[in-house]
């Protein structure tokens, strides 16, 4: 299928203009873009979601909004954010780069990859929209349940929840078709000579996190089906009147719910080593130790799940067993952060943004691992759960971890994808706002859990006051960086200098033979990897 | 030379077809078994849970009474609460909140139940022991929560609890809440 279409657009070199480009493009370039830009659309409105919130807690008591729109907001803010931004984003990527780096002319299966993304947008409307019926009466506003979607609330709750339900089995579609087309795009297309063994690290990251998207998609789908049946069609999987238990909600949420969090991080570990071997002018270190930590990341994630409700009530055996291999996991990410900080050391660096964000991201990434170890402690546990303090810590992961990772990549290939070098000046500037706001945002949270200021409540007592304003003010100042971020990407596609095929002076890899932008079809003609 | 070329390429490109669609059989394979695996999880869970007590499920059938031996070298102390679930409107209590015994001792205690509507309606009783690894040593020979309760408006009703802990029971448990939440009856 693929290589005729890849035939079918050599004999006609020209295609559609205007929207139906966009609409109908099978080009793995095409849609990486739209994967992009919807990403980032996403990432404004969940971040407005957040602001709003961050409104209502400057000062305790209630200002702003009623406790309901807090938590429908809350909720939204974190199913757009991982749905609707981060996992595009890295899908994006995938489908921009992974044909560039392993020698191939596109995606295996270029019409499923545009399928792929057109689930996306409903997806996103129907998450959003009941927030608009709620305006005409209809129905009360969007799920209020927090984006676990923890029953017997999800069970109560309004249409909001049914919304949320729908939204997730098209985004699960929607990224268990792009594993597919990844999986077989990278097992089947590769030029000759890339074995898997020399694949890009940012390949491999993505290979991993689509065995776990198709491992895992499935039981999420699967249990908010349940969910589904048990709101409307009488059954009684989460009802305990009815036989059935709401903790195993939580079994099956998660089960889903930690292989996600590598889902969103494995993409963006591949970045890393790449940006640092291109700034530090020498090739990686442990290359194998760091593929091979990779799948043992892979493997760990989906036996931990149970550490994120250990309140719920376990057994002791149990709790032992989930923080002892959830304490494992830190292993296999120390070798990487040993790799990473080894694959600088001596080199001749230099600090343009990409850099910047790499080396400010393996600090904040550190700092949010090391707190997850903190939680993975079922006796400290008890005290941080539900905190604030883990609100801090995962935004440490999947902010900076995530995020700020994909902003480094952004910046890294950006030349590479518009053929225009953008403005280092304001990247750098975008790159100390975004980490110093970052900090001032979430290291007063981390106080205000220690001290006891639980998550998801709307309202706090006073001795919260001063950590909250500080951190609000700061998250105003986060959110507005990121216009720097959108202004720079838009000059940049629009002109500015000529980018280089190499673009940067160390970089290695496929995509950087090609010229900057590459042609429309490129590696029509595979290369040879020696 | 044209053509012999085109028809090397054609079939370079059926093969790469058909490796492809051979490897996309396979990933739909693992995508259905996952399915699969989501779904049968919960009878999983709930056979796991039986068999280990893990979420406190005790056993809510009634156990034929055999000659149990009382453990007279050891005292345990049994807690009762209750709640009531959105969308009854009972008042529902036990009236002893706390009980001292030996392991195999029978005992009764008293739940009271009141429906505060003007409807007949009928509830359900759902038991949870804390903490659950011993829920498993908690027998009961008769109870109210083995059948669905139905109350007339206004009526008030008392309701029995037999049990006994098994000398089975862990030695290091010492304390025991047997909790009760009474639930719409299901229809």
């Amino acid at each position: 299928m693929s290589t005729t279409t890849v035939a079918h657009h050599e004999e006609h070199a020209e295609h559609p203009t205007g929207i139906m480009r966009w609409l109908t493009t099978t080009n793995h370039k095409d849609i990486g873009t739209m994967y992009l830009t919807f990403a980032l659309i996403m990432f404004f409105v969940g971040g407005a979601m957040i602001l709003g919130i961050r409104a209502e807690l400057f000062k305790p008591g209630l200002q702003l909004m009623n406790p309901e729109f807090f938590n429908q907001l809350i909720g939204v803010h974190a199913l757009i954010m991982i749905f609707a931004a981060l996992m595009p984003a890295a899908t994006g990527f995938a489908n921009w780069m992974i044909p560039l780096q392993i020698g191939a002319p596109d995606m295996a299966l270029p019409r499923l990859n545009n399928w792929g993304f057109w689930l996306l947008p409903p997806s996103a409307i129907l998450l959003t929209l009941p927030f608009t019926l709620a305006l005409f009466g209809i129905g009360d506003g969007a799920l209020a349940t927090g984006w676990t979607f923890y029953p017997p609330l999800s069970i109560q709750g309004g249409i909001g929840v049914d919304f949320a339900i729908f939204a997730v089995h098209l985004l699960g579609i929607s990224s268990v078709l792009g594993s597919i087309n990844i999986i077989v795009t990278v097992f089947n297309m590769r030029a000759p000579g890339m074995t898997l063994m020399k694949m890009p690290m940012f390949v491999w990251g993505w290979l991993i996190t689509a065995f776990l998207l198709i491992a895992t998609i499935p039981v999420l789908a699967g249990a908010v089906t349940m969910l589904l049946t048990d709101r409307h069609f009488g059954t009684h999987f989460f009802d305990a009147a009815g036989g059935g238990d709401p903790i195993m909600f939580q079994h099956l949420f998660w089960f889903f719910g930690h292989p996600e969090v590598y889902i969103l991080l494995l993409p963006v570990w591949g970045f890393i080593p790449q940006i640092l071997e291109t700034f530090s002018r020498k090739p990686m270190y442990g290359y194998k130790a760091q593929v091979y930590s990779f799948w043992a990341v892979g493997a760990l994630s989906v036996v931990v799940w149970a550490h994120h409700f250990f309140t719920s009530g376990m057994p002791v055996p149990a709790l032992l067993y989930f923080m002892y291999s959830t304490m494992a996991i830190s292993l296999p990410l120390a070798v990487m952060f040993f790799c990473w900080i080894k694959t600088m050391w001596k080199g001749s660096m230099s600090f343009e943004t990409p850099m910047l964000f790499t080396v400010g991201w393996i600090i904040l990434f550190g700092i949010g691992g090391l707190t997850g170890l903190v939680l993975a402690d079922v006796a400290a546990d008890a005290q941080y759960h539900n905190s604030y303090f883990i609100v801090a810590h995962f935004h440490y992961t999947l902010f900076a971890g995530g995020i700020m990772g994909i902003m480094a990549g952004t910046y890294y290939w950006l030349p590479k994808m518009t053929g225009h070098m953008y403005n280092e000046k304001l990247g750098k500037l975008h790159f100390w706002l975004t980490a110093i706001s970052f900090n001032l945002t979430f290291i007063p949270q981390f106080f205000l859990g220690l001290a006891g200021m639980p998550r998801r409540i709307p309202d706090y007592a006073l001795q919260f006051a001063e950590f909250n304003m500080i951190s609000t003010i700061a998250a105003f100042t986060l959110g507005l960086s990121q216009l720097i971020f959108v202004y720079n990407i838009v000059t940049c596609a629009r002109g500015g200098k000529k980018a280089t095929d190499q673009v940067w002076e160390g970089a290695q890899g496929l995509e950087w033979t090609l010229p900057s932008p590459p042609p429309y079809h490129s590696f029509t003609e595979q290369p040879t990897v020696k | 030379m044209a053509s012999v070329s085109e028809s090397k390429v054609l079939t370079a490109k059926e093969q790469l077809d058909l490796k492809n669609q051979r490897l996309i059989r396979k990933l739909l394979w693992m995508l259905l078994g996952s399915l699969l695996f989501a779904f049968a999880l919960v009878p999983i869970y709930n056979v796991l849970c039986t068999m280990t007590g893990l979420n406190g499920k005790p056993q809510n059938t009634a156990t034929v009474l055999a000659k149990a031996k009382i453990d007279g070298t050891r005292w345990v102390n049994v807690q009762f609460t209750s709640s009531v679930m959105s969308g009854l409107g009972w008042n529902f209590y036990p009236k002893t909140t706390s009980i001292r015994l030996h392991p195999g001792q029978i005992e009764t205690v008293i739940f009271v139940a009141k429906n505060t509507t003007n409807e007949v309606v009928a509830g359900q009783a759902i038991p949870s022991v804390t903490p659950g690894i011993a829920a498993a040593n908690l027998k009961k020979i008769e109870c109210f929560c083995f059948v669905r309760q139905s109350l007339k408006p206004g009526e008030e009703r008392e309701m029995p609890l037999r049990f006994f802990v098994s000398p089975e029971l862990p030695k290091d448990v010492s304390d025991m809440t047997l909790s009760y939440s009474f639930f719409p009856a299901v229809k």
